[in-house]
């Protein structure tokens, strides 16, 4: 029988493609944070359906911290050719090199924080007055608060205890000169929402996600990546190892899991018995509790 | 995808309610039971209780995300949480039940299917019982669970039960709420949670979630007046789609077919709709809520903010609304102040000619002396705007009659209001 309901998937769809089409309306110039991880690419995979036939009408943004896996690189070049989008490239090398941050010295040092300032500058010499990221409220408990449409001030802060009421669908995007919005369409979905809809699009991705040979170094039970990025610390050797990830972020600082998941079917097994959230491998969320609130506080993703 | 995942569709509801009345304790055994909570989550919760010096896993320490709140012990803000079982995807609207805020609450209920409403078997019905299932009923949540909750303090007494039930329905008569469940559970200890409970053979209904995943939700939307603003105009120039000219946006009520003739509003022209996509689909027909884009067989100027409806089904279409709306601001209204009032995807400006009166949520009494409004209070207005605005009554259709205020100076988001 014929029923007009929706399924969970086609719903979430519906409502990201939504937001996504209210940035385009309500804002100058907005753009999509493309990190080359599966989140961004399926908020970059709904801006195509949002818009189809025209081309996204803004560019995808792209924050290089040079510590990217090469893949990561491939993917995004491809995937900007496909869709005849504008890329913009801020990088943390440049930012680094200008003297407006410093590089982390020490055991933990890694660029993930630095990349705070690059967007910001990004955000400002582009004058981006909305920037669509793909992060989602069950991810961690601070974005759990995140508003679907979220003010950042003209330093570029986010105040999670003075956000605005987001009531129905009627986001409220009005601002003063200089603030700008972060906007994030995934908001409701899932992990698991992610993958089921990957498949379902049959959306490509980058080939670390599934199951590989690689080169890894085992440091505090996180299995690393080795690359020239990374120093071996003494007692410390590079073990082959087949692996995948399950978030893409800096090479320094991207746990791999050990895994024989090289399909999207697979994955979606493995996923559905994992007991560890996907930021459980993350050493950037692993400082403090509030580690993700302090650094979204300050204008981070 | 499998047979599963593609019948699986998606609930959203809200819960309200203080510390002690085993909200978090509910939401943590719903997440729980449905292995929802992932290892490192729960580990991370078990040593903050403890470093609290509690003696158990204290769960609203699993939502309460921000740093505030956790040095605090209190819920400032709504928090979404997500579960799903093999038949729906769950989004819980978790909002603090006392009466500041009204506003959290509100806005959890605007999007929420239905309603979890908590009442301690041992207290009945409190001022706070009726404070939720009226702002249930102002923003037609248009289902309604009461879980009459810690049966085991009162020995799982079907005499009480029926008591509290009773209680309710007198009190829900003046509601108008259509559809209202009850459930006698212990949250605590699981009985008609998840499972059925062995204390309570008297009772013959669903588990709690077992009718979170079975209750009707496909006629949640309106499917008869059929309702279309235009968010978004699409015009690629490109030399494959040099004409194309495709109007899109999310269905607001109703079913569109190709084919189907139309009427285009503010300029109130007729035409056709020729196609209706979804990304490079072609559709049979789109319904509420999807998202879409429709080409017209006529060239008509139509912009954001413009309706496509049938012509034999036209919204209201005027300059006068009379609302209920519920502030949001600390800053009362100024009466002949200019406010932005956004509604669909249109937005106009708008004055708020008068309050006709104030409401107290918890004895529903209409209070026509005291007119003073702040924020949490929630009045009858009426309002004028400077250009017609097509709408729809909010018991009709949640999409079309709901609009909300802003202020031009702080851009801050004021009042969410419902057209009467």
């Amino acid at each position: 029988m014929h029923t007009y309901l929706l399924s969970h998937l086609e719903e979430l769809e519906s409502e990201g493609i939504y937001v996504i089409r209210e940035v385009a309306a309500q804002f100058e110039n907005p753009c999509i944070l493309f990190s080359g991880g599966k989140d961004s690419i399926v908020v970059t995979h709904l801006a195509k359906k949002a818009f189809y036939p025209q081309n996204i009408p803004f560019p995808l943004v792209h924050i290089d911290t040079g510590h990217n896996f090469p893949e990561t690189i491939v993917y995004r070049d491809w995937l900007i050719n496909l869709l005849n989008a504008r890329l913009l490239v801020g990088s943390v090398q440049k930012t680094i090199d200008t003297g407006r941050v410093k590089e982390e010295q020490g055991l933990n040092a890694s660029r993930n924080k630095l990349q705070t300032t690059t967007l910001i500058d990004t955000v400002e010499e582009y004058k981006f007055d909305a920037c669509i990221g793909g992060a989602r409220r069950d991810e961690e408990k601070a974005r759990a608060k995140e508003r679907f449409f979220s003010h950042r001030d003209e330093f570029s802060q986010w105040d999670p205890k003075n956000q605005r009421p987001e009531l129905w669908n009627l986001f409220n995007g009005h601002k003063s000169q200089g603030e700008h919005f972060r906007v994030f369409p995934l908001s409701n979905w899932t992990e698991t929402d992610i993958w089921h809809y990957i498949k379902k699009e049959n959306i490509q991705i980058p080939s670390l996600y599934f199951a590989h040979e690689r080169d890894c170094v085992l440091r505090n039970d996180i299995i690393l990546s080795y690359s020239e990025h990374l120093s071996l610390r003494e007692g410390e050797e590079i073990v082959k190892m087949k692996v995948r990830f399950r978030t893409l972020g800096d090479l320094t600082i991207t746990g791999a899991i050990e895994s024989d998941a090289d399909d999207l079917d697979k994955i979606i097994v493995e996923l559905e018995a994992s007991r560890q959230t996907e930021r459980g491998n993350r050493a950037d969320d692993k400082r403090s509790a509030s580690a993700m609130e302090d650094r979204k506080k300050e204008g981070y993703f | 995808m499998s047979e599963m995942e593609r019948n699986m569709s998606l609930l959203r509801f809200t819960t309200a309610g203080s510390v002690d009345d085993g909200k978090s304790t509910l939401i943590g055994r719903l997440l729980y039971d449905s292995k929802s909570i992932f290892e490192d989550q729960l580990e991370s919760v078990a040593q903050a209780s403890e470093s609290k010096g509690l003696a158990h896993i204290d769960l609203s320490l699993l939502t309460d995300g921000l740093r505030a709140e956790r040095e605090q012990g209190i819920t400032i803000d709504v928090a979404y949480r997500y579960f799903s079982t093999p038949k729906r995807k769950f989004i819980i609207a978790d909002t603090p039940g006392h009466i500041q805020y009204t506003r959290n609450m509100v806005t959890g209920a605007s999007t929420a299917n239905l309603a979890l409403i908590l009442v301690d078997a041992r207290k009945g019905l409190t001022e706070q019982t009726h404070r939720h299932s009226f702002i249930a009923s102002l923003l037609q949540i248009p289902h309604l669970v009461i879980c009459i909750n810690k049966m085991d303090l009162v020995d799982y007494s079907e005499s009480r039960y029926n008591e509290l039930m009773l209680e309710y329905e007198r009190f829900a008569a003046k509601l108008g709420i259509k559809d209202i469940h009850f459930i006698p559970i212990s949250a605590l200890n699981g009985d008609n949670v998840v499972n059925r409970s062995e204390n309570m053979n008297w009772y013959q209904g669903s588990t709690l979630l077992h009718l979170l995943e079975t209750v009707h939700i496909s006629s949640d939307q309106n499917l008869i007046d059929c309702r279309f603003p235009v968010q978004y105009v699409i015009r690629p120039h490109s030399t494959a789609f040099h004409d194309f000219r495709g109007y899109a946006g999310r269905i607001a009520g109703g079913i569109f077919k190709p084919g189907d003739k139309v009427l285009v509003l503010p300029a109130g022209l007729e035409t056709t709709i020729e196609k209706i996509y979804c990304g490079e689909e072609e559709l049979e027909e789109a319904f509420a809520p999807q998202s879409v884009v429709m080409t017209l067989t006529d060239e008509i100027d139509i912009s954001r903010g413009d309706m496509i409806v049938r012509p034999g089904n036209q919204p209201e279409n005027s300059q006068d609304l009379q609302s209920l709306v519920c502030w949001l601001n600390q800053t009362g209204p100024v009466q002949g102040k200019k406010y932005i009032l956004k509604h669909t995807s249109r937005e106009v400006k708008a004055v708020i000619k008068a309050i006709t009166y104030k409401l107290d949520i918890n004895t529903l009494h209409r209070n026509e002396e005291d007119k003073s409004i702040a924020a949490n209070d929630i009045a009858r207005i009426s309002i004028r705007t400077t250009s017609p605005i097509f709408s729809d009554r909010y018991t009709r259709n949640r999409n079309t009659g709901a609009f909300i205020l802003i202020d031009e100076h702080s851009n801050e988001t004021i009042a969410a209001g419902t057209i009467i």
